[in-house]
């Protein structure tokens, strides 16, 4: 264990190595390029593989082919390439190929302001791709908390077969904070499961008791085709209802079976909150110090810290919902995870507490919402 | 069927699952696949050592219908996810099949930076100058002049030199040749594969059906002859003026070189790397 100060985009890069990450492929691109500029010094060195693509759809798609390969892998970008990454990121989950994307979000739309926070692709992460598919997307609240969930994306993404998006805001990447690193001996690390039947016998994309198929890697003996066309169960092009139907059932069920292992928050409230502040990533910063204040002020005010925002934790929500009177939701965007929270809320009022414009949400903003009844 | 199996392509094939295939019948990038098989042939590669990678388009749908490890990525960045999965796995011979629009329009800065890194992967660009699946669309090779559905008054924009381009962008091995002279090309793509580092093939092609109908070149046989009479082999060409050599195909290896390759100078960084601190 080594105590450092260090801001989240090198405590992610320090988790994806921690999580067994060997390949990374990226393009420069504020406030994200420390995570590529720590593992182009790093990976090297446990022969790990860096590259600088010439553009973000490049990177995403190195990863996908070296994660084909084999090799665990991850991009990292900010708010114009993630939108240039969305292709991929649909051609990762209908391919079922693991990899992670980080985006260190930043003012948009467009070139907005590169320096600034925001949190404003909480619906891109989610709804970014063209057509139905399910994603994870977790977002990190403090420094340790990025290298944790880094570590917890890669596992998702090799359990499940399914590309990851780390949502980190450039408040957490910048921001330096005490890490105490942990032993990487010591940290749980998933692999993608393997296939035990012989080359013939395998299916790529066939059913499985776990709804994830085992999958092979390029090179093992295991020749298959990969298309991001709809498949059938050993990858060639369908166009057979019969075919299509089961597998877009079967890569949402793969996720919502598994709400309880994905869903990941932090919770602090009880039934007799009335009001109860839900939020993420640096927001929930000034959610924790806002609740803190009102608490000395003898006000019941209960919080959750949602720390997978895909899929959205509808059942903490609503379960809260029945007791709770309001629902303060704090974002540095104009309303985006509102809108889930409002769909779960029952006759609960959603009181949304915002701002677009580069700043963070202050705790006296959302304390007055607490107070103002 | 016995003779079937007699054939050469019958073992490289995916027989029982996905023919026939997509391509109008008298299309040139049949021609071409049969040329890579028996290249991959001739080395004697495992077929678990070979990967295909390929875009989107009539090109595109080729390594689905041929038993290695296959991938049919999306529009135009088949090399991107190429360099990928030939650095995870550099023991794996990577061959990228592209069409003309796949590979220059939408993949156009991947062609370039795959070249310039001299990253070791083979890349066939089937030229038929045209957008074939979607019905006709002048391409970036598309002569000026010529009739598209999106040219209806003749294309206005000069067609990009392939193998010019990948030669100035660093690539080590460019050569150029026909569907009609399948021999040839078979050569040129065994030449290729074999070379450590960036090979590029160009398969000058036709789209006798999208292409050919519109301009009033014939059939498919039409066209096939035509690429026999409008070629020529490079020493032939050098021979001929400027202006003379102007419409016609030039065939040959226009570039041969040695340097070094990505993936194996990445190793030698690796190397360094943990040399220096002490191999951990």
């Amino acid at each position: 264990m080594t105590v450092k100060l260090m801001q989240g985009n090198d405590a992610v890069g320090w988790g994806a190595l921690a999580a067994g990450c060997r390949f990374y492929a990226g393009y420069p691109i504020t406030p994200s390029t420390e995570v590529a500029e720590m593992l182009s010094r790093e990976l090297p060195k446990v022969g790990g593989k860096f590259i600088q693509m010439e553009d973000e759809i490049a990177s995403l798609a190195a990863c996908i082919g070296a994660s084909v390969g084999g090799l665990k892998s991850m991009t990292a970008t900010s708010g114009p390439g993630f939108s240039l990454m969305q292709e991929h990121i649909g051609y990762a989950a209908m391919t079922e190929v693991p990899c992670v994307v980080v985006n260190v979000q930043r003012l948009g739309p467009s070139t907005g302001q590169p320096t600034s926070a925001s949190q404003g692709d909480v619906m891109q992460a989610r709804w970014g791709t063209h057509g139905d598919h399910p994603i994870i997307a977790l977002c990190p609240t403090s420094v340790s908390q990025s290298f944790d969930l880094t570590v917890k994306a890669f596992n998702f993404s090799e359990k499940y077969r399914t590309p990851v998006i780390l949502l980190l805001d450039e408040v957490i990447g910048h921001m330096r904070e005490k890490f105490d690193m942990p032993d990487f001996d010591a940290i749980e690390r998933v692999d993608r499961i393997a296939t035990d039947v012989p080359p013939e016998w395998y299916k790529p994309y066939g059913d499985s008791l776990s709804d994830v198929p085992p999958m092979a890697n390029f090179g093992d003996g295991y020749r298959y085709h990969i298309t991001g066309l709809f498949h059938d169960p050993h990858g060639y092009p369908t166009q057979r209802l019969d075919e299509i139907d089961p597998w877009i059932k079967r890569v949402h069920r793969k996720i919502e079976r598994n709400l309880h292992d994905i869903v990941l928050y932090e919770e602090d409230w009880d039934p007799t909150n009335k009001t109860v502040v839900v939020s993420y990533g640096a927001s929930a910063r000034s959610a924790r110090h806002a609740v803190k204040l009102a608490r000395q002020h003898r006000l019941k005010v209960g919080e959750i810290t949602l720390l997978t925002i895909w899929p959205f934790a509808e059942e903490v929500i609503a379960r809260m919902a029945r007791t709770a009177r309001r629902i303060i939701v704090p974002e540095m965007n104009l309303g985006q995870l509102a809108l889930e929270v409002e769909r779960v809320a029952g006759r609960s009022k959603v009181v949304r507490v915002n701002r677009a414009n580069g700043e963070m949400v202050t705790p006296q903003e959302i304390l007055d919402a607490i107070e103002g009844s | 069927m016995a003779q079937h199996e007699e054939h050469t392509a019958y073992e490289y094939l995916r027989p029982s699952k996905k023919f026939p295939n997509v391509w109008c019948s008298g299309c040139g990038i049949g021609v071409v696949m049969s040329a890579l098989i028996r290249a991959i042939d001739n080395i004697g590669l495992e077929k678990d050592n070979v990967a295909l990678v390929s875009g989107i388009g009539c090109t595109g749908r080729m390594p689905v219908y041929m038993d290695f490890n296959t991938m049919h990525t999306t529009h135009g960045r088949a090399l991107a996810f190429a360099t990928g999965l030939k650095i995870a796995r550099p023991e794996l011979k990577v061959i990228t099949i592209m069409g003309d629009g796949d590979a220059l329009a939408i993949g156009g800065n991947h062609f370039i930076h795959s070249a310039r890194r001299n990253i070791g992967i083979t890349a066939i660009v089937v030229n038929n100058n045209i957008y074939g699946m979607t019905g006709g669309q002048y391409s970036p090779t598309t002569p000026i002049g010529g009739r598209a559905t999106t040219a209806p008054y003749g294309n206005i924009e000069p067609p990009m030199p392939i193998c010019e381009l990948a030669q100035a962008a660093g690539a080590s091995y460019v050569a150029r040749s026909t569907v009609y002279h399948a021999a040839e090309l078979e050569r040129y793509i065994e030449q290729a594969i074999r070379k450590d580092g960036f090979g590029l093939v160009e398969a000058v092609s036709y789209c006798h059906t999208g292409y050919g109908r519109l301009n009033k070149l014939g059939t498919a046989v039409d066209m096939m002859r035509a690429l026999k009479e409008t070629s020529m082999a490079q020493a032939a060409a050098q021979k001929l003026a400027p202006e003379e050599r102007e419409n016609k195909i030039v065939r040959g290896v226009l570039h041969d070189v040695e340097r070094v390759e990505y993936t194996a100078r990445y190793q030698q960084l690796i190397d360094q790397v943990q040399q220096s601190i002490g191999g951990r």
